[in-house]
Protein backbone atom coordinates (compact mmCIF):
# COMPACT_ATOMS: atom_id res chain seq x y z
CA UNK A 1 0.00 0.00 0.00
CA UNK A 2 1.49 3.30 -0.95
CA UNK A 3 1.18 6.39 1.14
CA UNK A 4 -0.85 8.01 -1.54
CA UNK A 5 -3.39 5.22 -1.37
CA UNK A 6 -3.85 5.66 2.36
CA UNK A 7 -7.27 7.29 2.45
CA UNK A 8 -7.87 7.26 6.19
CA UNK A 9 -9.62 10.39 7.45
CA UNK A 10 -11.26 11.62 10.61
CA UNK A 11 -14.99 11.01 10.56
CA UNK A 12 -15.90 14.33 12.19
CA UNK A 13 -14.38 17.62 13.21
CA UNK A 14 -15.24 17.22 16.88
CA UNK A 15 -13.63 13.78 16.68
CA UNK A 16 -10.23 15.12 15.64
CA UNK A 17 -10.43 17.91 18.25
CA UNK A 18 -11.18 15.40 21.01
CA UNK A 19 -8.45 13.06 19.74
CA UNK A 20 -5.81 15.82 19.72
CA UNK A 21 -6.89 17.16 23.11
CA UNK A 22 -7.04 13.59 24.44
CA UNK A 23 -3.48 13.17 23.29
CA UNK A 24 -2.45 16.32 25.16
CA UNK A 25 -4.41 15.73 28.38
CA UNK A 26 -2.45 13.33 30.53
CA UNK A 27 -1.09 12.82 34.01
CA UNK A 28 0.83 16.10 33.79
CA UNK A 29 -2.39 18.13 33.72
CA UNK A 30 -3.62 16.74 37.02
CA UNK A 31 -0.39 15.99 38.86
CA UNK A 32 2.50 18.04 37.45
CA UNK A 33 0.76 21.37 36.84
CA UNK A 34 -0.54 21.99 40.41
CA UNK A 35 2.84 21.11 41.91
CA UNK A 36 4.63 23.45 39.51
CA UNK A 37 2.28 26.34 40.36
CA UNK A 38 2.57 25.84 44.12
CA UNK A 39 6.37 25.63 44.02
CA UNK A 40 7.03 28.42 41.52
CA UNK A 41 5.41 31.61 42.71
CA UNK A 42 1.79 30.44 43.16
CA UNK A 43 -0.59 32.63 41.17
CA UNK A 44 2.35 34.66 39.82
CA UNK A 45 3.32 31.51 37.87
CA UNK A 46 0.28 32.05 35.65
CA UNK A 47 1.72 35.21 34.04
CA UNK A 48 4.72 33.47 32.38
CA UNK A 49 2.46 30.45 31.86
CA UNK A 50 -0.04 32.34 29.70
CA UNK A 51 2.74 34.25 27.91
CA UNK A 52 4.34 30.92 26.97
CA UNK A 53 0.92 29.65 25.87
CA UNK A 54 0.52 32.60 23.49
CA UNK A 55 4.08 32.85 22.17
CA UNK A 56 5.14 29.22 22.11
CA UNK A 57 2.33 26.73 22.58
CA UNK A 58 -0.29 28.09 20.19
CA UNK A 59 2.08 29.16 17.36
CA UNK A 60 3.90 25.80 17.30
CA UNK A 61 0.58 24.03 17.48
CA UNK A 62 -0.73 25.94 14.45
CA UNK A 63 2.51 25.23 12.56
CA UNK A 64 2.16 21.48 13.25
CA UNK A 65 -1.51 21.37 12.26
CA UNK A 66 -0.76 23.25 9.03
CA UNK A 67 2.24 21.13 7.98
CA UNK A 68 0.39 17.92 8.86
CA UNK A 69 -2.67 18.72 6.74
CA UNK A 70 -0.50 20.02 3.87
CA UNK A 71 1.48 16.77 3.69
CA UNK A 72 -1.48 14.52 4.49
CA UNK A 73 -3.45 15.80 1.51
CA UNK A 74 -0.44 14.79 -0.61
CA UNK A 75 -0.28 11.28 0.84
CA UNK A 76 2.28 11.67 3.66
CA UNK A 77 1.32 10.91 7.24
CA UNK A 78 4.58 10.20 9.07
CA UNK A 79 7.07 12.79 10.30
CA UNK A 80 9.86 11.70 7.89
CA UNK A 81 7.47 11.90 4.93
CA UNK A 82 5.99 15.21 6.11
CA UNK A 83 9.39 16.78 6.77
CA UNK A 84 10.71 15.60 3.40
CA UNK A 85 7.73 17.01 1.51
CA UNK A 86 7.51 20.32 3.39
CA UNK A 87 11.25 21.02 3.07
CA UNK A 88 11.70 19.59 -0.42
CA UNK A 89 15.00 18.09 0.79
CA UNK A 90 15.54 14.34 1.42
CA UNK A 91 17.90 15.06 4.35
CA UNK A 92 14.93 16.34 6.38
CA UNK A 93 13.42 12.86 6.23
CA UNK A 94 16.18 11.69 8.56
CA UNK A 95 15.52 14.59 10.92
CA UNK A 96 11.89 13.55 10.82
CA UNK A 97 12.89 10.17 12.27
CA UNK A 98 12.98 11.95 15.65
CA UNK A 99 9.24 12.52 15.19
CA UNK A 100 8.70 8.75 15.12
CA UNK A 101 11.30 7.86 17.75
CA UNK A 102 9.75 10.17 20.38
CA UNK A 103 6.24 8.66 20.42
CA UNK A 104 7.57 5.09 20.19
CA UNK A 105 9.98 5.42 23.11
CA UNK A 106 7.56 7.44 25.24
CA UNK A 107 4.93 4.76 24.64
CA UNK A 108 7.36 2.13 25.97
CA UNK A 109 7.30 3.64 29.46
CA UNK A 110 4.01 5.53 29.36
CA UNK A 111 2.03 2.31 28.93
CA UNK A 112 3.68 1.06 32.13
CA UNK A 113 2.49 4.13 34.07
CA UNK A 114 -0.93 3.73 32.46
CA UNK A 115 -1.11 0.19 33.82
CA UNK A 116 -0.37 1.50 37.34
CA UNK A 117 -3.41 3.81 37.04
CA UNK A 118 -5.67 0.92 36.01
CA UNK A 119 -4.23 -1.26 38.74
CA UNK A 120 -4.90 1.44 41.38
CA UNK A 121 -8.43 2.00 40.02
CA UNK A 122 -9.14 -1.72 40.31
CA UNK A 123 -7.67 -1.81 43.82
CA UNK A 124 -10.11 0.91 44.91
CA UNK A 125 -13.03 -0.74 43.13
CA UNK A 126 -12.36 -4.11 44.73
CA UNK A 127 -11.51 -2.57 48.12
CA UNK A 128 -8.12 -4.28 48.15
CA UNK A 129 -6.12 -1.13 48.89
CA UNK A 130 -5.46 -0.76 52.58
CA UNK A 131 -2.96 1.48 54.33
CA UNK A 132 -3.55 0.01 57.78
CA UNK A 133 -5.41 1.34 60.82
CA UNK A 134 -2.80 3.79 62.06
CA UNK A 135 -3.23 7.21 60.40
CA UNK A 136 0.31 8.21 61.33
CA UNK A 137 1.62 5.33 59.18
CA UNK A 138 -0.56 6.03 56.14
CA UNK A 139 2.27 7.83 54.33
CA UNK A 140 4.75 4.98 54.85
CA UNK A 141 2.17 2.34 53.94
CA UNK A 142 1.20 4.26 50.80
CA UNK A 143 4.85 4.31 49.72
CA UNK A 144 5.12 0.55 50.37
CA UNK A 145 1.92 -0.11 48.41
CA UNK A 146 3.28 1.86 45.45
CA UNK A 147 6.62 0.04 45.52
CA UNK A 148 4.85 -3.32 45.70
CA UNK A 149 2.37 -2.40 42.94
CA UNK A 150 4.97 -1.26 40.42
CA UNK A 151 7.71 -3.69 41.46
CA UNK A 152 10.18 -0.89 42.21
CA UNK A 153 11.87 -2.79 45.04
CA UNK A 154 14.05 -4.86 42.75
CA UNK A 155 14.82 -5.52 39.10
CA UNK A 156 13.12 -8.36 37.26
CA UNK A 157 9.66 -9.40 36.14
CA UNK A 158 9.07 -11.99 38.85
CA UNK A 159 8.51 -11.84 42.57
CA UNK A 160 8.61 -14.85 44.94
CA UNK A 161 8.94 -17.20 41.96
CA UNK A 162 5.84 -15.87 40.18
CA UNK A 163 5.32 -13.30 37.45
CA UNK A 164 4.82 -9.96 39.18
CA UNK A 165 1.21 -8.68 39.17
CA UNK A 166 2.34 -5.44 37.50
CA UNK A 167 3.29 -7.48 34.41
CA UNK A 168 -0.30 -8.77 34.03
CA UNK A 169 -1.71 -5.24 34.36
CA UNK A 170 0.80 -4.00 31.82
CA UNK A 171 -0.13 -6.85 29.42
CA UNK A 172 -3.85 -6.03 29.72
CA UNK A 173 -3.29 -2.34 29.01
CA UNK A 174 -0.87 -3.12 26.18
CA UNK A 175 -3.47 -5.36 24.49
CA UNK A 176 -6.24 -2.73 24.92
CA UNK A 177 -4.04 -0.12 23.24
CA UNK A 178 -3.23 -2.30 20.27
CA UNK A 179 -6.82 -3.53 19.94
CA UNK A 180 -8.00 0.08 19.65
CA UNK A 181 -5.21 1.24 17.36
CA UNK A 182 -5.73 -1.73 15.04
CA UNK A 183 -9.21 -0.41 14.25
CA UNK A 184 -7.73 2.69 12.65
CA UNK A 185 -7.99 6.45 12.97
CA UNK A 186 -11.76 6.92 12.73
CA UNK A 187 -13.07 3.60 14.09
CA UNK A 188 -10.38 3.14 16.73
CA UNK A 189 -8.90 6.38 18.03
CA UNK A 190 -11.77 8.75 17.23
CA UNK A 191 -14.55 6.48 18.48
CA UNK A 192 -12.70 5.81 21.72
CA UNK A 193 -11.85 9.49 22.34
CA UNK A 194 -15.47 10.50 21.77
CA UNK A 195 -16.38 8.18 24.64
CA UNK A 196 -13.32 8.68 26.86
CA UNK A 197 -13.10 12.48 26.90
CA UNK A 198 -16.65 13.13 28.20
CA UNK A 199 -16.31 10.30 30.75
CA UNK A 200 -12.98 11.74 31.89
CA UNK A 201 -14.55 15.20 32.27
CA UNK A 202 -17.43 13.74 34.27
CA UNK A 203 -15.11 11.83 36.63
CA UNK A 204 -12.97 14.95 37.14
CA UNK A 205 -15.99 17.16 37.83
CA UNK A 206 -17.40 14.70 40.39
CA UNK A 207 -14.03 14.57 42.20
CA UNK A 208 -13.77 18.38 41.97
CA UNK A 209 -17.19 18.87 43.60
CA UNK A 210 -16.20 16.42 46.35
CA UNK A 211 -12.94 18.27 47.03
CA UNK A 212 -14.50 21.75 47.02
CA UNK A 213 -17.18 20.65 49.49
CA UNK A 214 -14.78 19.08 51.99
CA UNK A 215 -14.89 22.15 54.28
CA UNK A 216 -12.67 21.61 57.32
CA UNK A 217 -12.63 17.82 57.67
CA UNK A 218 -10.26 17.63 60.64
CA UNK A 219 -11.32 19.80 63.63
CA UNK A 220 -7.86 19.33 65.14
CA UNK A 221 -6.47 21.45 62.32
CA UNK A 222 -8.98 24.30 61.81
CA UNK A 223 -6.59 26.08 59.43
CA UNK A 224 -6.71 23.17 56.95
CA UNK A 225 -9.71 24.39 54.98
CA UNK A 226 -10.45 24.07 51.27
CA UNK A 227 -10.10 27.83 50.95
CA UNK A 228 -6.64 27.76 52.51
CA UNK A 229 -5.80 24.82 50.24
CA UNK A 230 -6.74 26.91 47.22
CA UNK A 231 -4.77 29.80 48.70
CA UNK A 232 -1.74 27.53 49.18
CA UNK A 233 -1.72 26.98 45.46
CA UNK A 234 -3.01 30.26 44.02
CA UNK A 235 -1.73 32.99 46.39
CA UNK A 236 1.20 34.68 44.64
CA UNK A 237 4.38 33.96 46.58
CA UNK A 238 7.68 35.81 46.61
CA UNK A 239 10.81 33.78 45.79
CA UNK A 240 13.31 33.03 48.55
CA UNK A 241 15.02 36.14 49.85
CA UNK A 242 12.28 38.55 48.79
CA UNK A 243 9.07 39.96 50.29
CA UNK A 244 7.45 41.04 47.05
CA UNK A 245 5.68 38.40 44.92
CA UNK A 246 6.39 40.49 41.82
CA UNK A 247 10.01 39.40 42.25
CA UNK A 248 8.87 35.93 41.13
CA UNK A 249 8.49 37.39 37.65
CA UNK A 250 12.19 38.21 37.53
CA UNK A 251 13.13 34.68 38.60
CA UNK A 252 14.44 32.55 35.70
CA UNK A 253 13.34 29.31 37.41
CA UNK A 254 9.70 30.44 37.42
CA UNK A 255 9.83 31.22 33.68
CA UNK A 256 11.58 27.93 32.97
CA UNK A 257 8.98 25.97 34.93
CA UNK A 258 6.02 27.80 33.34
CA UNK A 259 7.33 27.43 29.81
CA UNK A 260 8.22 23.78 30.35
CA UNK A 261 4.73 23.08 31.68
CA UNK A 262 3.00 24.66 28.66
CA UNK A 263 5.40 23.01 26.28
CA UNK A 264 4.98 19.46 27.59
CA UNK A 265 1.30 19.83 28.35
CA UNK A 266 0.24 20.76 24.81
CA UNK A 267 2.08 17.79 23.25
CA UNK A 268 3.90 20.03 20.79
CA UNK A 269 7.17 18.60 19.49
CA UNK A 270 6.00 14.99 19.96
CA UNK A 271 5.38 14.25 16.27
CA UNK A 272 1.76 13.47 17.16
CA UNK A 273 -0.13 16.59 16.05
CA UNK A 274 1.56 16.47 12.64
CA UNK A 275 0.40 12.89 12.20
CA UNK A 276 -3.16 13.49 13.45
CA UNK A 277 -3.53 16.61 11.27
CA UNK A 278 -2.41 14.63 8.22
CA UNK A 279 -5.74 12.76 8.31
CA UNK A 280 -7.68 16.00 7.76
CA UNK A 281 -9.13 16.75 4.35
CA UNK A 282 -7.56 19.51 2.29
CA UNK A 283 -10.26 22.07 3.11
CA UNK A 284 -10.72 21.16 6.78
CA UNK A 285 -10.10 23.99 9.22
CA UNK A 286 -6.83 23.88 11.15
CA UNK A 287 -6.73 27.28 12.86
CA UNK A 288 -9.86 27.06 15.01
CA UNK A 289 -9.50 23.30 15.48
CA UNK A 290 -5.93 23.70 16.76
CA UNK A 291 -6.97 26.46 19.14
CA UNK A 292 -9.94 24.43 20.37
CA UNK A 293 -7.80 21.36 21.09
CA UNK A 294 -5.30 23.54 23.00
CA UNK A 295 -8.03 25.28 24.99
CA UNK A 296 -9.54 21.89 25.93
CA UNK A 297 -6.16 20.87 27.29
CA UNK A 298 -5.95 24.13 29.26
CA UNK A 299 -9.41 23.54 30.71
CA UNK A 300 -8.37 20.16 32.10
CA UNK A 301 -5.13 21.62 33.40
CA UNK A 302 -6.12 24.97 34.94
CA UNK A 303 -9.81 24.50 35.78
CA UNK A 304 -9.73 20.86 36.93
CA UNK A 305 -6.11 19.97 37.73
CA UNK A 306 -5.60 23.37 39.36
CA UNK A 307 -8.51 22.95 41.77
CA UNK A 308 -8.37 19.28 42.78
CA UNK A 309 -4.99 17.88 43.70
CA UNK A 310 -3.34 20.49 45.93
CA UNK A 311 -6.47 21.57 47.88
CA UNK A 312 -7.34 17.88 48.52
CA UNK A 313 -3.85 17.13 49.78
CA UNK A 314 -3.74 20.35 51.84
CA UNK A 315 -6.98 19.83 53.80
CA UNK A 316 -5.92 16.39 55.00
CA UNK A 317 -2.13 16.57 55.11
CA UNK A 318 -1.31 20.27 55.44
CA UNK A 319 1.22 22.30 53.47
CA UNK A 320 4.03 19.74 53.74
CA UNK A 321 1.85 16.98 52.26
CA UNK A 322 0.66 19.09 49.36
CA UNK A 323 4.04 19.32 47.67
CA UNK A 324 5.49 16.57 45.56
CA UNK A 325 6.50 15.42 42.11
CA UNK A 326 4.15 13.80 39.60
CA UNK A 327 4.52 10.25 40.93
CA UNK A 328 4.84 11.30 44.59
CA UNK A 329 1.67 13.38 44.52
CA UNK A 330 -0.33 10.97 42.39
CA UNK A 331 0.59 7.56 43.72
CA UNK A 332 1.81 8.24 47.28
CA UNK A 333 0.03 11.33 48.59
CA UNK A 334 -3.43 11.00 47.04
CA UNK A 335 -4.03 7.43 48.29
CA UNK A 336 -3.45 8.82 51.80
CA UNK A 337 -5.95 11.61 51.05
CA UNK A 338 -8.54 9.03 49.93
CA UNK A 339 -8.04 7.12 53.19
CA UNK A 340 -9.16 10.20 55.12
CA UNK A 341 -11.84 11.32 52.67
CA UNK A 342 -15.45 10.22 53.30
CA UNK A 343 -16.33 7.82 50.44
CA UNK A 344 -12.62 7.64 49.69
CA UNK A 345 -12.77 4.26 47.93
CA UNK A 346 -15.34 5.50 45.43
CA UNK A 347 -13.53 8.78 44.78
CA UNK A 348 -10.18 6.97 44.64
CA UNK A 349 -11.59 4.70 41.94
CA UNK A 350 -12.99 7.67 39.98
CA UNK A 351 -9.69 9.52 40.26
CA UNK A 352 -7.47 6.69 39.07
CA UNK A 353 -9.93 5.61 36.38
CA UNK A 354 -9.88 9.20 35.13
CA UNK A 355 -6.06 9.15 35.12
CA UNK A 356 -6.20 5.86 33.19
CA UNK A 357 -8.49 7.40 30.55
CA UNK A 358 -6.22 10.47 30.36
CA UNK A 359 -3.25 8.17 29.88
CA UNK A 360 -4.80 5.83 27.30
CA UNK A 361 -5.99 8.67 25.04
CA UNK A 362 -2.36 9.87 25.11
CA UNK A 363 -0.76 6.46 24.58
CA UNK A 364 -3.00 5.73 21.58
CA UNK A 365 -1.77 8.91 19.98
CA UNK A 366 1.81 7.71 20.40
CA UNK A 367 1.21 4.57 18.34
CA UNK A 368 -0.47 6.09 15.28
CA UNK A 369 2.59 8.10 14.03
CA UNK A 370 4.70 4.93 14.06
CA UNK A 371 2.02 2.86 12.32
CA UNK A 372 1.67 5.50 9.60
CA UNK A 373 5.47 5.52 9.25
CA UNK A 374 5.74 1.74 8.83
CA UNK A 375 2.83 1.66 6.37
CA UNK A 376 4.39 4.40 4.28
CA UNK A 377 8.03 3.41 4.44
CA UNK A 378 7.68 -0.36 4.10
CA UNK A 379 4.51 -0.41 2.03
CA UNK A 380 2.86 -2.85 4.42
CA UNK A 381 -0.74 -3.00 5.61
CA UNK A 382 -2.09 -2.03 9.00
CA UNK A 383 -2.01 -5.58 10.37
CA UNK A 384 1.70 -6.01 9.61
CA UNK A 385 2.65 -2.57 10.90
CA UNK A 386 0.66 -3.12 14.12
CA UNK A 387 2.41 -6.46 14.60
CA UNK A 388 5.85 -4.97 13.94
CA UNK A 389 5.23 -2.03 16.27
CA UNK A 390 3.72 -4.34 18.88
CA UNK A 391 6.90 -6.44 18.99
CA UNK A 392 9.17 -3.39 19.10
CA UNK A 393 7.28 -1.60 21.88
CA UNK A 394 6.77 -4.84 23.81
CA UNK A 395 10.53 -5.33 23.93
CA UNK A 396 11.10 -1.73 25.08
CA UNK A 397 8.29 -1.85 27.60
CA UNK A 398 9.49 -5.14 29.11
CA UNK A 399 12.95 -3.58 29.35
CA UNK A 400 11.47 -0.71 31.39
CA UNK A 401 9.59 -3.15 33.61
CA UNK A 402 12.57 -5.45 34.07
CA UNK A 403 14.78 -2.57 35.21
CA UNK A 404 12.13 -1.29 37.59
CA UNK A 405 14.36 -0.84 40.63
CA UNK A 406 14.27 2.85 41.45
CA UNK A 407 12.51 3.38 38.09
CA UNK A 408 15.91 4.21 36.55
CA UNK A 409 15.12 2.99 33.00
CA UNK A 410 11.82 4.89 32.98
CA UNK A 411 13.44 8.07 34.28
CA UNK A 412 16.30 7.86 31.75
CA UNK A 413 13.91 7.44 28.80
CA UNK A 414 11.74 10.28 30.08
CA UNK A 415 14.73 12.60 30.32
CA UNK A 416 16.49 11.90 27.01
CA UNK A 417 13.43 11.31 24.83
CA UNK A 418 10.45 12.71 26.75
CA UNK A 419 12.20 16.00 27.45
CA UNK A 420 15.53 16.53 25.63
CA UNK A 421 14.49 15.28 22.17
CA UNK A 422 11.12 17.03 22.37
CA UNK A 423 12.89 20.39 22.73
CA UNK A 424 15.04 19.48 19.72
CA UNK A 425 12.12 18.37 17.55
CA UNK A 426 9.98 21.40 18.43
CA UNK A 427 12.84 23.75 17.52
CA UNK A 428 13.44 21.93 14.23
CA UNK A 429 9.72 22.06 13.41
CA UNK A 430 9.61 25.81 13.99
CA UNK A 431 12.65 26.26 11.74
CA UNK A 432 11.11 24.01 9.10
CA UNK A 433 7.80 25.88 9.09
CA UNK A 434 9.05 29.44 9.40
CA UNK A 435 12.39 29.37 7.58
CA UNK A 436 12.22 26.48 5.11
CA UNK A 437 8.53 26.22 4.18
CA UNK A 438 8.20 29.98 4.61
CA UNK A 439 5.75 31.95 6.72
CA UNK A 440 3.91 33.42 3.70
CA UNK A 441 3.25 29.99 2.25
CA UNK A 442 2.53 28.62 5.71
CA UNK A 443 -0.08 31.28 6.48
CA UNK A 444 -1.72 30.81 3.06
CA UNK A 445 -1.88 27.07 3.67
CA UNK A 446 -3.29 27.54 7.20
CA UNK A 447 -6.01 29.82 5.84
CA UNK A 448 -7.24 27.17 3.37
CA UNK A 449 -10.67 26.26 4.73
CA UNK A 450 -9.95 28.13 7.97
CA UNK A 451 -12.90 29.29 10.01
CA UNK A 452 -10.89 32.08 11.61
CA UNK A 453 -7.77 33.90 10.48
CA UNK A 454 -4.40 33.67 12.13
CA UNK A 455 -3.40 36.81 14.07
CA UNK A 456 -1.41 39.28 11.96
CA UNK A 457 1.50 38.96 14.36
CA UNK A 458 1.73 35.16 13.87
CA UNK A 459 4.42 35.18 11.11
CA UNK A 460 6.69 37.40 13.21
CA UNK A 461 6.14 35.33 16.35
CA UNK A 462 6.75 31.94 14.69
CA UNK A 463 9.77 33.21 12.76
CA UNK A 464 11.61 35.07 15.51
CA UNK A 465 10.01 34.93 18.94
CA UNK A 466 9.19 31.21 19.20
CA UNK A 467 12.63 29.88 18.15
CA UNK A 468 14.53 32.39 20.30
CA UNK A 469 12.22 31.69 23.25
CA UNK A 470 12.63 27.92 22.76
CA UNK A 471 16.39 28.05 22.45
CA UNK A 472 16.76 30.31 25.48
CA UNK A 473 14.69 28.00 27.64
CA UNK A 474 16.57 24.99 26.23
CA UNK A 475 19.96 26.48 27.15
CA UNK A 476 18.83 27.27 30.71
CA UNK A 477 17.25 23.83 31.03
CA UNK A 478 20.41 22.06 29.78
CA UNK A 479 22.55 24.05 32.19
CA UNK A 480 20.35 22.98 35.07
CA UNK A 481 19.60 19.33 34.24
CA UNK A 482 22.13 17.96 31.76
CA UNK A 483 25.25 17.60 33.97
CA UNK A 484 23.50 15.22 36.41
CA UNK A 485 22.22 12.93 33.66
CA UNK A 486 25.55 12.87 31.83
CA UNK A 487 27.20 12.02 35.14
CA UNK A 488 24.74 9.12 35.57
CA UNK A 489 25.56 7.83 32.08
CA UNK A 490 29.28 7.81 32.69
CA UNK A 491 28.60 5.51 35.64
CA UNK A 492 27.29 2.85 33.20
CA UNK A 493 24.62 0.40 34.37
CA UNK A 494 20.90 0.62 33.63
CA UNK A 495 20.99 4.26 32.48
CA UNK A 496 23.57 3.37 29.83
CA UNK A 497 21.62 0.28 28.70
CA UNK A 498 18.54 2.47 28.36
CA UNK A 499 20.35 4.93 26.12
CA UNK A 500 21.51 1.88 24.14
CA UNK A 501 17.88 0.81 23.63
CA UNK A 502 16.98 4.33 22.47
CA UNK A 503 19.97 4.37 20.11
CA UNK A 504 19.11 0.93 18.67
CA UNK A 505 15.50 2.02 18.07
CA UNK A 506 16.73 5.16 16.35
CA UNK A 507 19.09 3.14 14.12
CA UNK A 508 16.25 0.79 13.16
CA UNK A 509 14.03 3.73 12.23
CA UNK A 510 16.82 5.28 10.14
CA UNK A 511 17.15 2.03 8.17
CA UNK A 512 13.38 1.92 7.60
CA UNK A 513 13.46 5.57 6.51
CA UNK A 514 16.21 4.84 3.99
CA UNK A 515 14.10 2.04 2.58
CA UNK A 516 11.08 4.32 2.59
CA UNK A 517 13.05 6.93 0.66
CA UNK A 518 13.31 4.57 -2.30
CA UNK A 519 9.56 3.93 -2.20
CA UNK A 520 8.69 7.62 -1.83
CA UNK A 521 10.94 8.53 -4.77
CA UNK A 522 9.31 5.87 -6.92
CA UNK A 523 5.70 6.65 -6.01
CA UNK A 524 5.59 10.39 -5.43
CA UNK A 525 7.08 13.57 -6.64
CA UNK A 526 10.76 13.66 -5.58
CA UNK A 527 11.28 14.92 -2.07
CA UNK B 1 -6.72 32.99 50.44
CA UNK B 2 -5.57 36.51 49.74
CA UNK B 3 -7.23 38.98 47.38
CA UNK B 4 -4.35 38.53 44.92
CA UNK B 5 -4.86 34.74 45.13
CA UNK B 6 -8.55 35.15 44.27
CA UNK B 7 -7.66 37.44 41.37
CA UNK B 8 -5.13 34.99 39.93
CA UNK B 9 -7.38 31.97 40.37
CA UNK B 10 -10.58 33.52 39.02
CA UNK B 11 -8.67 35.40 36.31
CA UNK B 12 -6.93 32.24 35.08
CA UNK B 13 -10.11 30.18 35.08
CA UNK B 14 -12.03 33.00 33.37
CA UNK B 15 -9.42 33.28 30.61
CA UNK B 16 -9.44 29.54 29.95
CA UNK B 17 -13.22 29.10 30.14
CA UNK B 18 -13.79 32.13 27.86
CA UNK B 19 -11.38 30.72 25.29
CA UNK B 20 -13.00 27.29 25.55
CA UNK B 21 -16.54 28.66 25.14
CA UNK B 22 -15.46 30.84 22.18
CA UNK B 23 -13.82 27.87 20.46
CA UNK B 24 -16.57 25.31 21.03
CA UNK B 25 -19.30 27.84 20.16
CA UNK B 26 -17.64 28.46 16.81
CA UNK B 27 -16.88 24.78 16.19
CA UNK B 28 -20.35 23.49 17.07
CA UNK B 29 -22.40 26.37 15.68
CA UNK B 30 -20.46 26.74 12.44
CA UNK B 31 -22.50 25.74 9.41
CA UNK B 32 -21.60 22.23 8.35
CA UNK B 33 -19.75 21.91 5.08
CA UNK B 34 -22.69 19.92 3.71
CA UNK B 35 -24.83 23.07 4.07
CA UNK B 36 -22.76 24.77 1.39
CA UNK B 37 -23.12 21.95 -1.10
CA UNK B 38 -26.01 21.78 -3.46
CA UNK B 39 -27.54 18.82 -5.22
CA UNK B 40 -27.81 19.14 -8.98
CA UNK B 41 -31.58 19.74 -8.82
CA UNK B 42 -31.11 22.65 -6.37
CA UNK B 43 -29.09 24.60 -8.88
CA UNK B 44 -31.28 27.17 -10.59
CA UNK B 45 -30.44 27.61 -14.28
CA UNK B 46 -33.14 29.96 -15.67
CA UNK B 47 -31.13 30.79 -18.80
CA UNK B 48 -31.20 27.15 -19.91
CA UNK B 49 -34.90 26.87 -19.21
CA UNK B 50 -35.59 29.91 -21.39
CA UNK B 51 -33.57 28.40 -24.20
CA UNK B 52 -35.74 25.27 -24.18
CA UNK B 53 -38.89 27.35 -24.29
Amino acid sequence: MSAANNTEHWASRIGVILAVSGSAVGLGNFLRFPGQVAQNGGGAFMIPYFIAFLLLGIPICWAEWTMGRYAGSRGYHSAPGVFGLVSGRPAWRYIGVIGVLIPIVIYMYYVVIESWCLSYAFSYLSGSISLGADPSAYGTESGKFFTATVGAAENGLASHGRVHASVWWWAAVFVINFFLIYHGVAKGIETFCKFAMPVMSLCAIIVLVRVLTLGTPNPEFPERTVLNGLGFMWNPKPPKGSDDWMAALTNADVWLAATGQIFFSLSVGFGIIINYASYLRKDDDVVLSGLTASSTNEFFEVCLGGLITIPAAFVFLGASGAIGGTFGLGFNTLPVVFMYMPGGEFFGFLWFFMLFLAAITSSLSMLQPAIAFLEEALGVGRKTSVLFLGLLTMFGSLFVMYYSEGLVALDTMDFWVGTFLIFILATLQVILFAWVFGTDKGVREAHEGAQMRLPRVFPFVIKYISPIYLLTIFVFWCREKLPDYIQTLTGGGVALYTVGVIGATFALLVVVTARGGNRWRAEHEPI
Amino acid sequence: MTLAGWIFMIGSIAVVVSLLVFCYYNVLCAPDKADHMHGRFDVDTPDLEKKHI
